[in-house]
């Protein structure tokens, strides 16, 4: 269950003009704008939900999947996820969530990807018969079995993603926190990733909050969508309210998207 | 525990792949270690009765310090945990149920180890063999042997904790350059790398001593060649403790502090 409330997150930002003299002035004075990341959010989500998480650039979509990690503390509001407060209680809530963060990687670059694998299991301390069980489904659902024995440098962009998946799940978290986990993938790999997204829900009952800006990984996975922009929760529905607010019809969830975005001004 | 193992285990294991950076590694030590005992020979030549150590105390230090000059360099960073910061890929490592400084302090043990383990054993064969006074003179106590391998210990410690603070500085300051090349010289000469410290005027020396850079490479191998003894000995060794604490208090906190108020770089 994650329930969050009135969360707000500002950052500062330092602008300053092109040219010599600007950045000597700079030097001296630095103007700094404050930029609303997060206004005002609120949200809950249920056990076993697939929620997608949409909205331009820069909306704000980061910074909320950080804050639901625990990496990043709002200036104000509540977060609760499974009772605790990710920020608080940061070590022991990474015990029941797994993040992918579509453009980093955390599999250790020249060695097989197996041995990161097997950091993982001390880092989490995943018992060695568990460990063995979800693995094994990993490398069946991911189609992981010759892979896993390359380098990470040695991947290409769709199997180093579905390994970076499987990473993220060996200690079987109860929620799986996607940021833009199908980006720069093939239609293959693409597949692949929604495919197995949809099994581990529908096997596990794992809540998963993904964000993208493809529109087919929502129309493939998520029941809900949240709609944010410049910090705003601006819809909060199923695909079908979504489509139903384009005036006229529109024929593509791209379209209805882009139309979305002229609605609200983002 | 088994955790932090792991996780020393996999840096140590990928430090030992690279072995013809140790071997070039190896030669260049060799070749400074004798160059700079040439260097103290035209010195001490020059000069007998006004040098600080004997001569067999000094060709120990720098052979010494040659051969573990992975442990003690402080000019040594991973420029990963740097980039990871200044990225934003440290995102990763705060998703674990791990304190990001205790798994970094570990991996900054494994990569210092795994270099010097590849390095150390010829340089010391060799410099054992070689004529005195001008080869390794080891001591006949074994209490020396016991005392010294607690102060490298320390030592090694207490430079990896220096590191972490540089490395923590960067979730504040986001380009790690300055810092780095200010403290690199500053801290290279005051532990003692570039000359014995021993061999710095008395004024000097005094306050040189007192600092933390002191306390690393500078006790272990004078204790060794002998040239720290009696009562400097324990002193030597709490000041060490003292600034080992000092410095890993420091990183924890500045880490906690950051960690509050992060900006995890990057969308």
């Amino acid at each position: 269950m994650i329930q969050v409330e009135h969360v707000n997150k500002t950052f500062k930002v330092t602008r300053r003009s092109a040219g010599f003299s600007n950045a000597v002035k700079a030097l001296i004075h630095k103007e700094t704008d404050t930029v609303h990341a997060l206004s005002d959010i609120s949200f809950s989500i249920g056990d076993g939900e697939m929620v997608g998480y949409i909205g331009p650039n820069g909306a704000g979509k980061s910074s909320t999947i950080k804050i639901l990690s625990g990496i990043l503390t709002p200036d104000n509001g509540t977060c609760l996820i499974n009772g605790r407060i990710p920020w608080k209680d940061r070590r022991e809530h990474v015990k029941d969530i797994g993040v992918v963060f579509g453009q980093r990687t955390q599999l250790w670059w020249d060695v097989p990807v197996i041995d990161s694998f097997e950091l993982l299991r001390d880092i989490y301390e995943i018992p060695r018969h568990q460990y063995l069980t979800t693995l094994e489904e990993l490398i069946d659902l991911l189609a992981l079995e010759e892979i896993i024995k390359t380098p990470a440098r040695q991947l290409s962009l769709g199997q180093r993603m579905r390994c970076e998946i499987a990473a993220s799940l060996l200690h079987t978290p109860k929620i799986l926190f996607l940021d833009e986990p199908t980006i720069g993938l093939d239609a293959v790999s693409k597949l692949a990733v929604r495919d197995f997204i949809r099994k581990l829900n529908r096997i596990h009952k794992t809540t998963v909050l993904l964000t993208t800006h493809d529109m087919q990984d929502i129309d493939a996975l998520a029941d809900r969508v949240l709609l944010i922009g410049k910090g705003r929760l601006l819809l909060d529905g199923t695909l079908s309210d979504l489509k139903s607010r384009c005036e006229p019809e529109c024929s593509t969830l791209d379209e209805i998207v882009a139309s979305l975005y002229r609605e609200f001004q983002i | 525990m088994k955790k932090y193992w792991s996780f020393f285990r996999i840096r140590f294991i990928r430090g030992l792949q690279y072995r013809t950076a140790a071997l070039s590694g190896m030669v260049t030590q060799f070749v400074w270690g004798s160059m700079e005992i040439l260097l103290f020979r035209a010195f001490y030549q020059a000069s007998p009765e006004s040098f600080p150590m004997t001569f067999e105390a000094l060709s120990t230090y720098v052979w010494l310090q040659q051969a573990f000059l992975a442990l003690y360099m402080v000019w040594f960073w991973e420029s990963e945990l740097f980039n990871s910061i200044t990225t934003g890929d440290v995102a990763y490592e705060l998703c674990r149920p791990v304190r990001l400084y205790d798994m970094w302090f570990v991996r900054g043990l494994a990569v210092r180890l795994s270099k010097a383990v590849l390095r150390c054993m010829p340089i010391l064969i060799v410099s054992w063999f070689l004529p005195a006074p001008y080869g390794l003179t080891l001591p006949g106590d074994v209490k020396i042997w016991a005392v010294t391998i607690l102060s490298m210990t320390l030592g090694l410690l207490l430079i990896v904790a220096f590191n972490m603070i540089v490395y923590m500085s960067v979730f504040y300051t986001v380009s790690s350059q300055g810092i780095k090349l200010f403290v690199t010289s500053l801290a290279e000469f005051l532990s003692g790398s570039v000359i014995p410290l021993p061999f710095l005027p008395d004024h000097v020396r005094t306050i040189v001593e007192l600092l933390p850079f002191a306390s690393a490479q500078n006790v272990p191998f004078r204790i060794f060649a002998g040239d720290i003894t009696g009562p400097d000995l324990t002193i030597s060794i709490l000041k060490q403790t003292f600034w080992l604490f000092a410095f890993v208090l420091i990183g924890r906190y500045l880490e906690k502090r950051a960690l509050k108020r992060v900006v995890i770089q990057g969308g």
